[in-house]
């Protein structure tokens, strides 16, 4: 398998900032990788080095194995699709997506035509002749994706491309945008502080924190083993047990965390594969498909979500009732690192 | 204020009479009279000081003045515009407008790059300090500073001292005898006049260029980089585009302000009226206000084709 991109402790530091701490990846050819991380960890900034607008303090990007480093943005194969887009205010639609062609000095005819396939592709053939400024955000992010894929790069880097766009919408240019990714068989890799969106669209995850990487998987071994507490509190909700409650529980202070949903309430006496708690039920929110309940045990609640379907023919437990739930022990996640 | 003869009957009412209350009920629901108090006062003395006496002026151009009895009458006449187109007096627009374009494009080459680094690279400290540099000079008197720029060109003066220092005396003397541009001394040349036009009007140009480019989100330059376009396609293609109205804003202060400027012309350069001399010269020692008329209404229609000009060439489409 060819590697698209390759860092290799990659640092980016502004003075004191560590924006990015000696970070090691490799995305293979025609993945869907994506970088997720709360604001301010790094994760914008691994792609603004891998696009060229930075530099790295220390070590190596490697671009289709060639040295990136000192390259110019516009000598690199790669582009770029910005959080707001940055469409050319003075130029038309059309003239916007062609502008990538028109100055490599692509024949006039070949530029209006690859553009105007380019806007088809992404369903807006009819806006060439608009100033992006007559158009919606929606159709605003198409012509920034229009505009970096009619350059045929080998690495498509999408910077929150679908944060300014409302729930719906959203949801639709997530599906668009895989579509898009198998139609075309090009490297994406997506920026995003949205977890569901990085679960759903990617063949693999980087999670961010502080300038390093916690963890490198599939969103399914993110989801389902965790490494460390971070990540397994920023990607979907989790209970993290901390070592004090651990040692009541197993009678082990090894830390570990639990999901929501994988926690039941008893309905059978304890087994030798489960681990059963008590605990006075604090809230309770009604969400429709399910339910959420909030376990006060001690020194910390808990929260289980139980499914409304499941639920239907018995009530919901009440607040200030004490409650017994269990957990499979094989949903459990022990933590590589303290939880603080 | 709540009133003094029931004091412990006032803790609902506000604190205002009742009168300024109603007053502000009414401006607050009646926003148009609010508007148009606000409005009036500048609107008259726009409509009427600044326009009203611009009218009166372009009137009198069309006034008639008998050269036998120095006497103006206001017996309409085109004679004066007429008379513009005279050797002498079209000499006079001729050499106004030439110089007024040199300094316009001296004024934009030697500004962009200026207006550029204050807003692309300076820092907060750098951009303030770049912005005291550029408005310092406008604070001292005009005519202070044009007089300071007689004794530096002088022959006795510092770029003379320099330029010898330098032992470039002979590429100077060359350069001053070039036709159009030379003269005895730079201060008695048009460049000495050029110089010093460019040097008081240059704030006039960076200040529009610089908010202009302050206004243009560093993403596009990323973006258009990031497109394949080199350096200088992205300062074809997009800064200077979204720059130009600014640019254009910045020429018509140049221009214009050279056009109409009677001071530069009379204590730097040689002889031979300029625009704003010959205005000078016309309603105060002639007395031929008429014709002075006639000559403040060309830099008015050169501005209106420069623009005009500037708005087919789309300088303004990315407004």
């Amino acid at each position: 398998m060819v590697t698209a991109v390759e860092f290799s402790g990659v640092s980016r530091h502004y003075e004191q900032v560590r924006a990015v701490d000696d970070v090691t990846i490799s995305v293979a050819e025609g993945e869907f990788f994506s970088m997720l991380g709360p604001s301010g960890s790094g994760k914008t900034t691994c792609l603004r080095l891998i696009a060229g607008f930075e530099q790295p303090t220390h070590g190596s990007i490697k671009i289709f194995g060639q040295e990136a480093a000192g390259t110019p943005p516009y000598e690199r194969e790669v582009n770029t699709v910005f959080q707001d887009y940055a469409l050319f205010p003075h130029m038309n639609v059309l003239d916007n997506v062609a502008y990538g062609l028109q100055v490599k000095g692509v024949a006039k005819d070949e530029c209006i035509r690859r553009a105007q396939e380019a806007l088809t592709l992404v369903a807006l053939g009819e806006y060439g002749t608009r100033k992006p400024g007559e158009l919606s955000g929606g159709q605003r992010q198409r012509v920034a994706l229009a505009r970096a894929l009619v350059n045929r790069p080998r690495v498509l880097l999408l910077d929150e491309p679908l944060g300014a766009l409302d729930l719906k919408l959203r949801e639709q240019m997530q599906h668009e945008l895989k579509t898009l990714h198998k139609k075309l068989g090009i490297t994406f890799i997506y920026v995003t502080h949205d977890q569901t969106e990085a679960l759903s669209m990617s063949d693999r995850v980087a999670v961010f924190n502080k300038g390093k990487i916690e963890q490198v998987d599939s969103p399914r071994n993110l989801y389902m083993q965790p490494k460390t507490s971070f990540v397994a509190d920023f990607v979907g909700t989790s209970n993290v047990i901390s070592s004090d409650l651990a040692l009541q529980i197993t009678g082990s202070n090894q830390p570990f965390s639990i999901r929501p949903e994988h926690i039941y309430l008893a309905k059978s006496a304890k087994t030798s594969n489960t681990f059963s708690v008590n605990g006075t039920v604090v809230d309770v929110q009604y969400l429709g498909a399910s339910s959420k309940i909030a376990l006060n045990m001690g020194q910390q609640t808990i929260a289980m979500v139980v499914s409304n379907a499941e639920y239907k023919e018995i009530d919901l437990p009440k607040v200030g009732q004490n409650l017994t739930v269990y957990w499979l022990k094989n949903c459990m996640v022990i933590l590589d690192s303290p939880v603080n | 204020m709540s009133s003094p003869a029931n004091p412990t009957k006032t803790s609902m009412t506000s604190a205002y009479s009742p009168f300024a209350r109603s007053l502000g009920n009414t401006l607050y629901r009646k926003n148009n009279l609010l508007l148009f108090l606000l409005l009036t006062p500048p609107l008259l003395w726009f409509g009427v000081v600044y326009l009203g006496s611009l009218f009166s002026l372009l009137w009198q151009s069309f006034y008639t003045f008998d050269s036998f009895s120095m006497a103006v009458s206001p017996d309409l006449t085109l004679e004066n515009y007429r008379s513009l187109f005279d050797a002498t007096n079209f000499d006079i627009i001729l050499r106004t407008v030439s110089m007024a374009i040199a300094v316009t494009l001296a004024c934009a080459c030697i500004g962009f790059p200026i207006a550029y680094y204050m807003t692309r690279y300076g820092n907060l400290r750098e951009k303030g300090f770049f912005y005291i540099a550029v408005m310092l000079p406008m604070w001292a008197s005009y005519i202070v500073k044009t007089y300071a720029w007689t004794v530096i060109l002088s022959q006795e003066g510092i770029l003379y001292w320099g330029i010898n220092h330098l032992g470039l005396t002979f590429a100077l003397n060359h350069v001053l005898h070039i036709p159009a541009i030379g003269g005895n001394t730079l201060a008695t040349s048009n460049l000495g006049r050029f110089i010093v036009f460019t040097y008081i009007w240059l704030p006039f140009m960076i200040l529009p260029i610089q908010a202009a480019l302050e206004r243009v989100p560093t993403n596009l330059l990323q973006a258009s980089s990031d497109l394949g376009a080199k350096p200088a396609q992205t300062f074809r293609r997009v800064l200077l585009p979204l720059v130009f109205p600014g640019v254009i804003a910045g020429s018509i202060f140049t221009f214009s302000l050279t056009l109409g400027d009677y001071i530069i012309p009379q204590l730097i350069g040689p002889s031979g009226l300029y625009i704003g001399t010959m205005v000078y010269t016309m309603q105060g020692s002639v007395g031929n206000m008429p014709l002075a008329a006639a000559f403040t209404v060309v830099p008015i229609v050169l501005i209106f084709i420069y623009l005009a000009f500037a708005k087919r060439a789309g300088a303004f489409d990315a407004l």
